[in-house]
Parts: structure tokens; sequence; C-alpha cells
């Protein structure tokens, strides 16, 4: 860490690709340091939801779907792909409405979703399990692993482990949340934040609009993304997730279990939540020996630091999720150089 | 993947299976022979711009092509699952003596065979392919050198998005459409305007990015290019952007790029048609490494692909 250096913090998967897909990092100045988050949501998914993850799938009689990064996250002892390979059904879907679709198609089998995201996906989840209580779909069930944000924003904040001036933050969660959300962060902990889209020219603007703002301190919330973020964001979108889903807590792999920052199926939906239908079982997780993922997603170390990276951990055979998810910081280290 | 490969390829190991090029080149009889083979499994197997029948023609005329050989014949054989529609293979097989015809080629060979339900998927397809390399031709060589140029001869990424659009119905409204083609007209222009090219390759599977990864190993050089010189089309930009894709990684199937010495570069990119580009070129330095210099101004490798691209989940 540069002293003295502002050190802006990403939290969001898409930024950490395109930075690095940009070089970005290259062009600011050197009193200027850009630092990865917990944006990805593969990657802060904890190993015990992994495992219980792939425990839910190699169930009888069970087709699992999820999405295609999840397929090769090392569990603590194997991934989906492998059960795959022996003979489970475990499909790749691109939205939760695909999987609503096989189960509509196929109603002697049990289809599960399992599905990771912040903000931008779980509303899309709850409209699928109103469309499946609507179409009387009753062989649809998910197992959440959707988290919110702001409460690990909060967490990364108020830490005294890593120091943080600034947030660059997400730009499609922010078309659901709006602004509220990081105005009390920004006040609470007197860092301001910058919302900004995925281009290279919005990434720059924004980075700019944040170091303003840090300067002048106004600790306020600035938009570098109007064309798709406005104050108020998507209510419609937040309604309907309000009305299938409540916050619980949650584990984030290296933040620990953070109050309200998980999502769950409220009771009037427990026909279709895995947690109460399945009796699922798992052991305490094994996390590989020299693992830093739970590091690198706080801003606290970087992939270089760890022994693991390209040596023994790259995309062909990745040891944490932050090598696995095409959105991890590892992979884009690996891929563009650091 | 390339492990896998690897694997077998050195199960096999021989000198002219160890070039790794898309054809084979043989000396028989004092003729010198190209000879390929491909499989295609393409799912769905009609798509705008194609169907598999005519990527079965065209990605074997192709790779023939790449060698510098005039595609002569193709051999074809079907593996079709028992309930394969009569109407779609019909209209593969008028696809596919279309396409023949196009590149002038013949079929004078093949094979079909049914398998029982759920033991293929549809219907795959394989297709060997002879050409001939002439004595007074241009010489097409297997390697890049130092100060070559680059020349692609047109828009990226779109095979790979339109059939993954059709595929998986994300509900997009595109006119994208597969560049599948037949590429041994436009080599023969290229053949005909100069006397030698260090190596074509065409960009499938993999896209511009692979096909520059294995042309800086197997030449054991590096690659500079130019993100502002690489032809995209803005709809595929804004779908690669929306899905998460990197476009240098999209497979294409009518697209090919040629390495020539920098005195010739304006007479095989006039070959190369109208929206053909110098993209780049070949240097001593960073050897084994494709480098981007993007539209800032900075500088980025360009990995090989280590696994298929997915769409973005947030």
């Amino acid at each position: 860490m540069k002293k003295d250096a502002l050190r802006l913090m990403e939290v969001c998967g898409t930024h950490t690709m395109a930075i690095a897909r940009f070089g970005i990092k290259k062009i600011l100045p050197e009193n200027v340091e850009l630092i990865s988050g917990p944006g990805c949501p593969v990657c802060v998914t904890h190993q015990a939801d992994i495992d219980r993850a792939i425990a839910t799938a190699a169930l009888d009689g069970v087709v699992f779907t999820t999405f295609g990064d999840m397929m090769r996250v090392p569990g603590s002892s194997m991934r989906l792909m492998d059960l795959r390979q022996k003979g489970h059904d475990i499909r790749v879907v691109y939205s939760c409405m695909d999987a609503l679709d096989i189960a509509a198609k196929n109603p002697k089998k049990k289809i599960i979703f399992m599905g990771v995201g912040f903000e931008t996906t779980s509303p899309t989840v709850a409209s699928t399990i109103l469309d499946a209580r609507r179409r009387k779909v009753k062989n649809f069930f998910i197992l959440s692993n959707f988290k919110n944000i702001f409460p690990a924003l909060n967490a990364l904040a108020s830490s005294k482990r890593v120091k943080i001036d600034g947030f660059i933050c997400p730009g499609h969660v922010s078309v659901i949340t709006g602004t509220r959300p990081y105005e009390i962060l920004a006040r609470k902990y007197k860092i301001p934040c910058v919302i900004t889209g995925f281009d290279d020219t919005d990434i720059i603007e924004g980075i700019k609009e944040l170091i303003k703002n840090i300067k002048d301190t106004s600790y306020k919330v600035s938009i570098a993304y109007k064309r798709a973020v406005n104050k108020a964001g998507n209510i419609e979108a937040r309604r309907i997730l309000a009305s299938v889903f409540e916050s619980c807590p949650a584990q984030w792999r290296g933040l620990g279990k953070i109050p309200e920052s998980g999502l769950r199926l409220r009771k009037e939906f427990s026909s279709f939540d895995v947690a109460k239908i399945f009796n699922v079982k798992v052991s305490r997780p094994l996390v590989k020996r020299g693992c830093i993922c739970a590091d690198i997603l706080q801003g606290i170390r970087s992939p270089g630091d760890c022994r693991l990276f390209k040596s023994v951990c790259n995309p062909e055979n990745p040891i944490g999720p932050c090598m696995v998810s095409t959105e991890g910081t590892c992979a884009a280290f690996y891929k563009y150089g650091e | 993947m390339h492990e896998l490969v690897g694997g077998l390829r050195r199960e096999f190991s021989n000198k002219i299976l160890d070039e790794m090029t898309d054809a084979a080149c043989l000396d028989i009889d004092k003729k010198r022979i190209a000879f390929s083979t491909d499989s295609y499994v393409i799912k769905p197997v009609f798509f705008p711009g194609g169907d598999i029948g005519k990527l079965a023609v065209c990605g074997t005329v192709n790779d023939l092509s790449m060698m510098g050989a005039r595609p002569f014949v193709l051999s074809l054989a079907f593996i079709i699952e028992e309930g394969f529609r009569i109407s779609d293979l019909k209209r593969i097989t008028r696809s596919i003596k279309a396409n023949a015809d196009r590149a002038g080629v013949k079929v004078v060979t093949g094979d079909i065979k049914v398998v029982e339900k759920h033991a293929a998927d549809g219907i795959y397809i394989n297709t060997s392919g002879i050409g001939v390399i002439g004595k007074d031709d241009c010489k097409v060589g297997r390697k890049a050198k130092a100060a070559d140029a680059i020349i692609i001869n047109g828009h990226i990424a779109e095979h790979g998005l339109a059939v993954l659009n059709a595929r998986e119905n994300f509900g997009f409204e595109s006119d994208i459409r597969s560049d599948c083609a037949n590429l041994n007209h436009i080599v023969e222009d290229c053949m005909r305007s100069v006397k030698k090219i260090s190596v074509m390759r065409d960009l499938t599977r993999g896209g511009l990015a692979t096909s520059l990864n294995e042309i800086a190993l197997s030449s054991n050089v590096g690659i500079d290019v130019f993100e502002d010189r690489i032809p995209i089309r803005e709809p595929v930009r804004r779908l690669c952007d929306a899905l998460g894709f990197d476009p240098l990684y999209v497979a294409n199937e009518g697209k090919f790029i040629s390495f020539v010495s920098g005195k010739d570069v304006n007479r095989v990119k006039k070959a190369m048609g109208k929206y053909a580009s110098v993209i780049g070129q070949v240097t001593d330095k960073h050897k084994k490494e494709v480098h981007l210099r993007t539209d800032l101004g900075t500088s980025r490798l360009v990995p090989m692909l280590e696994a298929d691209q997915l769409p973005r989940i947030c």
C-alpha cells in the first residue's frame, strides 16, 4: 500500500474485470490506488454454502440448476462439475426463469435453483417465484444465497483492517436501490461514494468525481451513470423483492457473519424453500491451505500476495472462488496482469 | 481443453501432426496435398446466417485454404439420432450441396449412421477435405516473423453471438447473423497478389484472441494488436457488453487473419475485401504473448482463453 495514497474501493465484480481489461490502473496518478472489495457474488459465497449446494445437488430425484460460474467453485471435497460427471442432473441456466420452465416441463422431478447475486439479481428471482405460484408449479425450489451489498459495505467502512477513502459503487445494483443506502453510509462513515457504469469512460469519470468528492470533504453520493441510475431506483423491483424475501444474517467469505445481509424466503413461500423442504446436512467446511481469498475480498491483500497465485491456482485449476469466478479479482489479475 | 488435445496429439506424435496447423500438408508422388478433418455438433442446427451443413462445408474448406491449398473434394459423414426430422435433414443436405458448389468442391464419399434415441443429440456431421497446393502458387508458411503486419478480413464475434442468442433464447432483438462463409476464393485472391504469406489462420471457436495466441506460441514471437483497429459492429459490441463477453474470444466462422511483410500489406489488404483492417504487428519482444493497446492508450495482456465465457450474473 502506497503511503498517503487515496484508496478507492470498487465493490462490483464487473468493475473489477473492466478496470483490469481497460488497464485503468496504469493511467491513474501514483497517489490513487484502486482496491477490489467483496463485489463478486460467487466469491463471497461462504464455503459452507458451497458445500450445502453440492450436498443438495447430490440428493436423489433432484435436477439442480445454477449459474455457470458456480459449477467450478471448489467445495470442501468436490465441485458441482465433478458431481455432474458422476451422473447427477446438474444444469447451467442463464436465469431463474429457465429453471422454472424446466420445472413446468418436468412435473415429476424436483427442480432446484441455487442463486447467488446481489440486488440486481434477487428481484428477478422474486418475480419468478411469484410466477411459479401463479402457474401453480409445485416442483420448483430455491436455494437462496442472495445477499444485500450494503451491510457488507458498512462492515468494511467500520473495519480497522482496511483504509477506504471512497467507494466506487456498482451501476446495476444502484439501478435497483437508488442512492439512499449509499447516502446513509457516506454520512455515517464520512466516505463519499460514486455510482458508475462499466465503459472505460464511465469508470474514469466516476473516479474523477470520487476524487473531487474526497478532496472537497463533501462525503456525498454522486451518480456518474445517469443514463441508467436515478436517485429513487426501481421502486417496483424493490417491492417485488420485499414481498417474497426478507433479510436475515448471512456468512460472507472473508467478512464473517453480517446481520441483515442475506435473503431468505418469507414464511408464505416456504413451499419453495429448499431450507424448509429438504434435509441437507454438511460438515464443517475445509478451506485450502494457503488460499487468501478471504483477505483479497476485503481489499487487505492482493492476488500477487498469494503464494498459490499462478503457481498452483489458475483458471484451469482454481483453488479459491476469486480465481473461479469470471468476475473474481484473481481471475482478473491472472487474465490481464496486475 | 488444451491439455486434453495436447495429450491426444502426443499419443500420435509425428512431424506432420506436431506442426499443429489447420490442415496436414503431405507430399504424395511429387504433389503437395493438404488434408483436414473436423466434426460439427452445433446447437441449434439452424441459426441466423447458417446451419450445421453450411458450417460443415465452410469449416473444412477454410482449414484447407489456410494452408494455401485449393480445396478439391470432401467426405461427409452423418451420425443422426433416431427421430430427427427428415425435413430438417433434407434442408441440411441442400445447404451442404449449395455451399459445396459455391466453394467449387465435390462431396465424393460419405457415410450415415442412425443411432437410437438419446444416443446422440440430433445430428453430428464430420467432413474431411483434400486440397492441392500448386508448385507455382504463393508460398504460405507456418510461422509469423517479426515485423509482419496482421490483417483481418472483417468484423468479429458475429457467429458466436448469433448462435448463443438463438440457442438460449435470451430475448434480445438483434440482426446479428453468423458470418459463416467459404474463404477459399478470397484466399486465392490474396495468393495471386503476393509471392509469400507468412501464415494464415481462420478464426473459429475461441475467437481472434485464441488464434493470435496460437500463432504467437507456435512462431515464438510477440504480437501487438490495436483495439481501435479491430472491426466490431456496434450491435455486437452492445450485446457483448450486455452479456459481459469479451468480443476477442467470441467465435467466428468467416474470418481469417493473414501475416504478411510490410511491403505486401496494401495488396493483401485489398484482396481481403472492403472491411479488411490491419490490426497489429509481430514483434520480437514479449515472445509468446499477445498485447493489446486499448482505446485508452494503455496496454494489456490478451491471454489464451481458459474456459468458455459465461454471461454475467449481475
